[in-house]
């Protein structure tokens, strides 16, 4: 834990509160999480995703120089590293989203438990419906009501509309939203805050009810008291998905994150579980960005 | 001097001689009179269409004159009814046939076409406003309605259960082609007034819905169209004005006949269609009449032009929601010493 204290001053996005959450840090460790995920069977069991000899580019420029990396099933895995590292740029192979930007396009293999994403004979659609993903900044459809919100992959899913009510219902409990908004389902999804609406983005994504769940720095545009919400939402939800997060906030990686991965220049530098990676980590650079020597 | 005493210092930098600044003075009074002489004439004009149209207002009252179906020279009586109603008719025609074209180019424009073919479909579609409206008509009323008056009739022979659309002989000018040949000539500002809206979609709303598996399709009915809805409706207004006053097309192919239309593949006529067909001979109380036939037009576009103005504005301002940069001069100029 030692380390953690210089990091904390040097960590970029560092929000005024950082002080509060290290000091929570010491009384729930980080150390908890894996200490008690691994024996307990988790109660729905999940899926792993691997990526072999992963790149990415950016028309010529390769943004991800092939990484290989495993993120286990009801497990949360934190990719932390400096900006422009590739870090979101490969999460969002993950799901396919990179090829969406023109001229993008990545190689290598990433496989949902043993089926690789990129085969040609894989729906590009299929994927994202097992993969879901929140972004950086809380995007709500800006015209459709909180309901309408949830219940708008549900309606891309099935044609049948029965249970709709309650897919949503249980879709805006797990994202421990239900009870602030159980009253004004009809008033607009963009009317709620920051921190509403990054939960109601994450309901949105559990509704479909997705194997894995992508986060790309969701709290980056949040106050500290709504990224607190978040990160005890995203141990909760490890129970039903396995989640992959981006983040650039160390601490957020030592309180949420069973294991941790460390990118520089497009590579993955180590991963290990993530105390591991903040108190001995293997390799000297990880030691140096954990210190706050550098990014 | 304002400036000196903000600042607080530096005069020489500050402060300018008043014939320094002459030449912006100049340019802001000369731009201001051009501007209210344009103002003045609007304003003149519209004196004096109320004027001119007077005559046959005083004879039979506006409203017989607005819905009166007769228009006959011959006994100087004329109710525009028929041209109202040929005006709406075919423009609203152009609205159903054109809008869903201009729309569906635009989102292919800026949603699916590979970008090495975007430039050039883009300056095609804006020829099409390059041609000459004479053109259009002319093209329309030997070519477009004699290829297309088989299957005129055949619609009407089996949409004979359909009042106004079936049934009926189906004449080669007719008010169906005005409005198709309309909605040829809308197309344009539509389609790019409508991709400018499109383009402003926030990546954002887009990878929402793509990153929750939507198809391309899904993803433009997601998060697309519903965020441009009022902008689209803007454009259509936009388009709508532009065929309401549309003249000389009209008039070579809705076959110019001032009775009320009563059927889709008949004749018709329009407000602007009688004006250009009759000016020449009109004198007295018919001449009064067309003056009243291009007030009610004037107040027909600038209402429709009005109604789209406030869409599109209700629009972009519902888009960048954030307030102004409040810098008053004073903090504008702060900084200056400092460099």
């Amino acid at each position: 834990m030692s380390t953690d204290g210089p990091a904390a001053t040097a960590v970029p996005h560092n929000d005024p509160m950082e002080l509060e959450h290290h000091t929570a840090d010491e009384t729930h460790p980080a150390t908890d999480a894996p200490a008690t995920a691994q024996p307990q069977r988790p109660a729905h069991q999940g899926h792993s995703v691997r990526l072999e000899g992963l790149r990415a580019f950016y028309g010529e420029a390769e943004q991800v120089r092939g990484i290989s990396l495993e993120f286990p099933a009801n497990q949360v895995t934190a990719i932390i590293g400096p900006s422009g590292c590739g870090k979101s740029t490969m999460i969002r192979c993950v799901n396919r989203m990179h090829e969406e930007i023109p001229g993008a396009h990545a190689k290598g293999k990433v496989l949902l438990d043993d089926v690789d994403l990129y085969d040609p004979a894989v729906d590009v659609v299929a994927v994202r419906r097992a993969i879901g993903m929140v972004f950086q900044k809380p995007n709500p459809f800006p015209t459709m009501s909180i309901f309408d919100n949830v219940a708008a992959g549900l309606r891309l899913t099935s044609r049948r509309r029965e249970n709709l009510s309650h897919k949503v219902e249980s879709a805006l409990r797990s994202a421990s939203l239900w009870d602030e908004v159980k009253d004004r389902l009809s008033s607009p999804g963009a009317g709620l805050s920051g921190g509403q609406q990054q939960r109601l983005c994450i309901a949105r994504s559990l509704a479909v009810d997705p194997e894995v769940l992508l986060m790309d720095e969701p709290c980056s545009a949040l106050d500290p008291i709504a990224t607190l919400k978040i990160e005890e939402l995203i141990d909760q939800l490890k129970q039903r998905v396995t989640i992959v997060i981006v983040t650039h906030n160390m601490q957020q990686a030592a309180r949420v994150a069973d294991r941790t991965a460390f990118m520089l220049s497009g590579a993955l530098v180590e991963v290990g579980p993530t105390q591991e990676i903040f108190t001995t980590p293997g390799d000297l650079r990880t030691e140096e960005y954990v210190t706050g020597k550098f990014g | 001097m304002e400036a000196a005493s903000v600042a607080g210092g530096d005069r020489s930098v500050l402060e300018r001689s008043p014939l320094a600044r002459l030449p912006d003075r100049l340019l802001k009074y000369s731009l201001a009179a051009l501007t209210a002489l344009i103002l003045a004439l609007i304003v003149y004009f519209f004196i004096r269409l109320v004027g001119e149209a007077e005559p046959v207002f005083a004879k039979s009252g506006i409203l017989d004159f607005a819905f009166n179906n007769d228009w006959n020279v011959g006994a100087n009586h004329f109710g525009a009814l028929p041209l109202v109603l040929g005006t709406l008719i075919t423009s609203v025609l152009a609205l159903i046939i054109g809008v869903p074209v201009a729309v569906a180019t635009a989102v292919y424009l800026t949603e699916l076409c590979p970008s090495r073919v975007k430039t050039p479909v883009t300056v095609l579609i804006e020829l099409l406003a390059a041609v000459p409206s004479v053109v259009y008509g002319l093209w329309g009323i030997f070519f477009l309605a004699p290829k297309l008056q088989p299957l005129e009739q055949w619609l009407a022979d089996r949409l004979s259960f359909i009042p106004f659309v079936g049934g009926g002989l189906v004449t080669i000018p007719n008010i169906f082609i005005a409005g198709l040949i309309l909605a040829i000539m809308i197309l344009p500002i539509v389609s790019a007034i409508s991709r400018e809206v499109i383009a402003t979609v926030p990546p954002d709303h887009k990878e929402a819905a793509l990153g929750l598996g939507a198809t391309r399709w899904e993803m433009i009915r997601l998060a697309v169209l519903p965020y441009c809805r009022a902008g689209i409706t803007g454009a259509s207004m936009l388009g709508l004005g532009r065929a309401v006053g549309e003249t000389i097309a009209v008039t070579i192919v809705i076959g110019d006949a001032p009775q009320l239309p009563h059927q889709l593949f008949g004749q018709g006529y329009s407000l602007a269609a009688v004006i250009a067909n009759e000016f020449g001979e009109a004198q007295g109380l018919h001449r009064s009449a067309l003056f009243a036939a291009g007030l009610a037009l004037f107040v027909l576009t600038l209402l429709v032009n009005g109604v789209a103005r406030l869409l599109v504005l209700r629009a972009s301002r519902s888009r960048s929601a954030s307030p102004a940069n409040p810098a008053s001069a004073g903090t504008a100029i702060v900084p200056a010493p400092v460099r």
